[in-house]
């Protein structure tokens, strides 16, 4: 038995999990229309590179990266674009994002695939290939793959499939009826970054996905480690502490000390990339909760969710819709949003499977959060400087090392809803940084500005007297020698034109060139990136404003 | 419905919590009774309504909800608390101007449930032990050493009337306690042997307060078992205690009490597991825990040896308590992912 190093703290929630493993992996059926979303990935979305009427294959590239920190889009099924335009996307923010649409022929026409022999290739070569195949981490944060597999040398590959949130089950369906496969893509991902062990780390409550893992394991040296349920051993940086004892530091990165960490359907995505030759266009998502027939598809990217939700069939008393597990999903307040490379789960909510909480009361500083906390903050803390606004206080007390798992709220005796208090400490903070550089910009602009115009005047007046001098010395040679004085004057007249009409010429076209930088002149797409993200803090600070005007007419000193 | 994550959560709740610190309460109250009588269970009652009424009062002045706040069990636990502080025949208004000073001025004027920066129910003690001195040293003597037998009416008449059943004293039923007959007897120079051969005293420290001092103890391991308190306090304050009064008798078994004796006497054991540990005004770091309650426990030794009080829980309490916010912000743990054992308030 391989030692485990514990994380603090730590939760086990109700799991939920049987209900959507009692049948295997069904594929969804091909929808008329498919909305694919160009930023299915963190960083830069993608940017179109078909027009709409264009007659597309089933794989084919329609976004192409922007970028490093980006990932290419691909057409999940053959079809024509009908139009490219702002699409409700399930993000947090609830905003619109520039879309593919999709009409699909039901052809399932392919692009030409091209498998690759990986153990031949540049490792380089393989990670661009990756960002052109739209490789994307699939438990949740779709990081950029290609970005993360750039190491070498590394002691330790660790594949995440802990899979700790309750009611997901597609990891574990992955493993239970792809686990050959699995294995091929972390032989890839191992190969590319060198790396010496692989340790697979499994949550024991899911003993077949276990087995199978470890039966498709034998003879390659990777071992599958059955770690204890307890939720979140799913975070990576938890993950990695609990099998290798190792602390990733604060805003470091794993791999500087030699660990990188993959989830297990995104190495199942780099074994269809490089074996299959092809691109990430469709993934596995539970359809869970309150539903007759809970079950894990294999969906297409773009598929809506409204579509897709009838497949399991919700019951009538259905209350809403969750993206993601119970402890960190967001919302789905419009049905019409599509599947993204993010979408690992879907719930059904009830009255039964989630009742209300009680009212939150004040903190009594019981700690239990601390005591739950895998980041080891001191929640109690951080709630009383986020409700203050005491951001400096948060900041010193790590606010941004918190992982907003949700154990903290969880545990809560007064149930107060502390990850939305972070959240909005979080926003803040990061809107007062923004607005601080911004100022600190202006204020070096105008310094810059006043130091050139000094700079300016002091040459102006230097120039001056140089003239001056040698006016006075022309003035001492010309009573010297009157005879050639009227030929030079002309000379030096005609000399002094020229030299005026050329500085009007390049002031003109200095004009014309600055023009296209102003700021009036934006291009619509920078125009609108703007502004969304403008949107989105507003809204941001206005929700968390919220809360905090609840909390504190709950407690009566609103009144 | 809220449809912010997480949409789980554990069951329980504050009053949940209340409640159980109340129950592990309850089997020290039935020894109490079974030594001393009934009156105590009148005492807690007073000094209950007393605090839910002062409660309901203010938080209708404060504009709070009524229910959700007078169900929460914290004014209540802050009732019990004191109620078994203070002798339990006193006069009906001592333990009402008491409970009344703890929920109005230690709670509610430093902002309720979760701001006070004292335990409310050792406030409302000490404001007693200042204003009202004699009336706090009424101990009443167990029942197999008492002179005359008054009878539930009788104490009842004593409690709410002031009157004496004809022809009895307050001396006929009242009785020093082991600490008190130890501070006044050994200002006497008399040997520690010789005084604890006295008949209050017994094998930990005095009749009958020894085994509720134990139910106490039974009560707080319940709490720790249910994992509503930590170790860490009652741990250190008893220890620290303990090692205190082991040095000194060590020192001087003459003058000295055995450490043993100390950690049953007085409010020692309830301190420790119930007061002490009271969340809102004791840290909340593991090192904060144990340096709060080794100063508890130091602080309470002194104060009983060298002070003018015979027990100083009560004061060790509110004088710790005052330290809290310095201890967590000294004591603050290392947090995941950063370097250093701990990092002195922030900064590391």
């Amino acid at each position: 038995m391989r030692p485990l190093f514990p994380f603090h703290g730590g939760i086990h929630p109700a799991e939920h999990k049987s209900p959507s493993t009692q049948h295997g992996i069904a594929v969804a059926p091909l929808p008329a229309r498919l909305v694919v979303t160009l930023r299915q990935h963190s960083g830069s979305p993608a940017s179109p590179v078909v027009a709409v009427g264009d007659q597309v294959l089933k794989g084919q590239l329609i976004g192409a990266a922007e970028g490093l920190i980006s990932s290419s889009v691909h057409a999940p099924s053959s079809g024509r674009v009908v139009a490219i335009e702002k699409q409700p996307a399930p993000h947090v923010s609830g905003l619109p994002d520039l879309s593919i649409v999709l009409e699909t022929d039901g052809e399932e026409r392919w692009v030409e695939r091209q498998k690759m022999d990986f153990c031949n290739t540049d490792p380089a070569l393989l990670r661009q290939h990756f960002q052109d195949m739209g490789v994307v981490g699939l438990g949740g944060a779709v990081f950029p793959s290609h970005v993360k597999l750039n190491a070498s040398g590394l002691d330790t590959l660790v594949i995440n499939a802990a899979e700790c949130e309750p009611f997901i089950s597609c990891d574990d369906m992955l493993m239970r009826e792809r686990a050959a496969e699995v294995v091929k893509g972390i032989s890839i991902a191992q190969y590319i970054m060198g790396a010496r062990e692989v340790l697979i780390g499994i949550e024991d409550n899911k003993p077949q996905a276990i087995a199978a893992m470890q039966a498709a394991c034998e003879e390659t040296g990777f071992e599958v480690v059955a770690v204890p349920t307890l939720y979140p051993s799913g975070s990576a940086k938890q993950l990695i502490k609990l099998l290798t004892g190792k602390e990733v530091t604060s805003g470091g990165h794993p791999t500087q000390m030699g660990i990188q960490c993959f989830n297990v359907a995104t190495v199942y995505t780099m074994h269809r990339v490089i074996n299959h030759g092809e691109p990430v266009i469709s993934r596995l998502v539970t359809l869970t909760g309150n539903m007759d027939e809970p079950r894990n598809y294999e969906v297409l990217i773009g598929t809506p969710i409204g579509d897709l939700l009838k497949l399991a069939r919700p019951k009538a008393d259905t209350t809403g819709y969750l993206m993601g597990g119970p402890m960190m999903g967001v919302p789905l307040l419009d049905l019409s949003v599509p599947v993204v490379k993010a979408t690992n789960c879907i719930i059904a909510t009830s009255q039964a499977l989630f009742p209300p909480l009680p009212r939150a009361m004040p903190c009594i500083r019981c700690a239990r959060c601390a005591q739950a906390c895998p980041a080891e903050l001191q929640p109690q803390e951080l709630f009383w400087f986020s409700k203050s606004r005491n951001f400096e206080k948060a900041r010193e007390y790590k606010l941004f090392d918190c992982i907003e798992c949700g154990c903290c709220n969880y545990v809560c005796p007064s149930h107060i809803p502390l990850v939305q208090f972070y959240r909005f400490a979080k926003s803040e903070m990061l809107a007062h940084e923004k607005d601080r550089k911004a100022a600190d910009l202006a204020r070096e602009r105008h310094e810059f500005r006043e130091f050139r115009q000094e700079r300016e005047k002091q040459e102006k007046a230097a120039r001056h007297a140089a003239k001056a001098a040698e006016m006075a010395a022309k003035a001492a040679e010309t009573t010297a020698g009157s005879g050639e004085s009227v030929a030079g004057a002309d000379d030096a007249a005609a000399a002094k034109k020229a030299a005026i009409q050329a500085a009007i010429e390049r002031a003109k076209a200095k004009k014309a060139a600055v023009k296209p930088q102003n700021v009036d002149d934006l291009p619509a797409e920078a125009q609108a990136k703007i502004d969304e993200i403008d949107l989105r803090r507003a809204q941001a600070s206005e929700t968390a404003g919220q809360r905090v005007a609840i909390q504190k007419s709950d407690e009566g000193q609103g009144a | 419905m809220s449809m912010n994550s997480p949409l789980v959560a554990e069951q329980a709740t504050v009053n949940v919590i209340m409640l159980k610190v109340l129950a592990a309460l309850l089997p020290a109250i039935a020894v109490y009774v079974f030594f001393f009588g009934p009156a105590i269970l009148v005492s807690i009652l007073l000094a209950s309504v007393a605090a839910l009424l002062t409660e309901a009062a203010v938080l209708h002045l404060r504009r709070y909800p009524l229910r959700v706040y007078l169900l929460d069990g914290s004014a209540l636990v802050t009732a019990w608390l004191l109620a078994l502080s203070i002798p339990p025949l006193a006069p009906w208004w001592l333990v009402v101007v008491g409970t009344v000073f703890a929920i109005l001025v230690a709670k509610h004027l430093y902002g309720g449930l979760g701001n006070n920066l004292f335990n409310p129910a050792m406030v409302g003690f000490a404001a007693l032990m200042i204003s009202f001195p004699s009336h706090m040293t009424h101990w009443p003597a167990p029942d197999m050493l008492a002179q005359s037998h008054w009878s539930f009416t009788q104490q009842m008449d004593f409690m709410f009337g002031g009157e004496f059943p004809a022809g009895d004293r307050l001396d006929a039923i009242t009785m020093a306690t082991p600490l008190d007959t130890l501070k006044t007897q050994l200002h006497l120079d008399r040997e520690i042997s010789e005084i604890q051969s006295g008949k209050i005293f017994s094998i930990l420290s005095g009749k009958g307060t020894e085994i509720i001092a134990l139910f106490y103890l039974l009560g707080g391991l319940f709490l720790w078992q249910q994992r509503i308190i930590s170790w860490h306090i009652p741990a250190s304050f008893l220890a620290a205690m303990f090692g205190t009064a082991g040095l000194f008798y060590l020192f001087d078994p003459g003058h000295y009490a055995s450490p043993m004796f100390h950690l049953f006497a007085g409010g020692t054991m309830l301190g420790a597991f119930f007061i002490a540990t009271d969340y809102v005004t004791s840290p909340t770091t593991p090192m904060g825990k144990l340096i709060f309650g080794a100063g508890i426990g130091v602080s309470a030794y002194v104060i009983r040896v060298l002070g003018g009080y015979p027990d100083g829980v009560a004061f060790a309490v509110l004088f710790l308590n005052s330290a809290v916010p310095l201890i967590d912000a000294y004591t603050q743990p290392r947090v995941f992912g950063h370097a250093g054992k701990w990092f002195k308030g922030g900064k590391e």
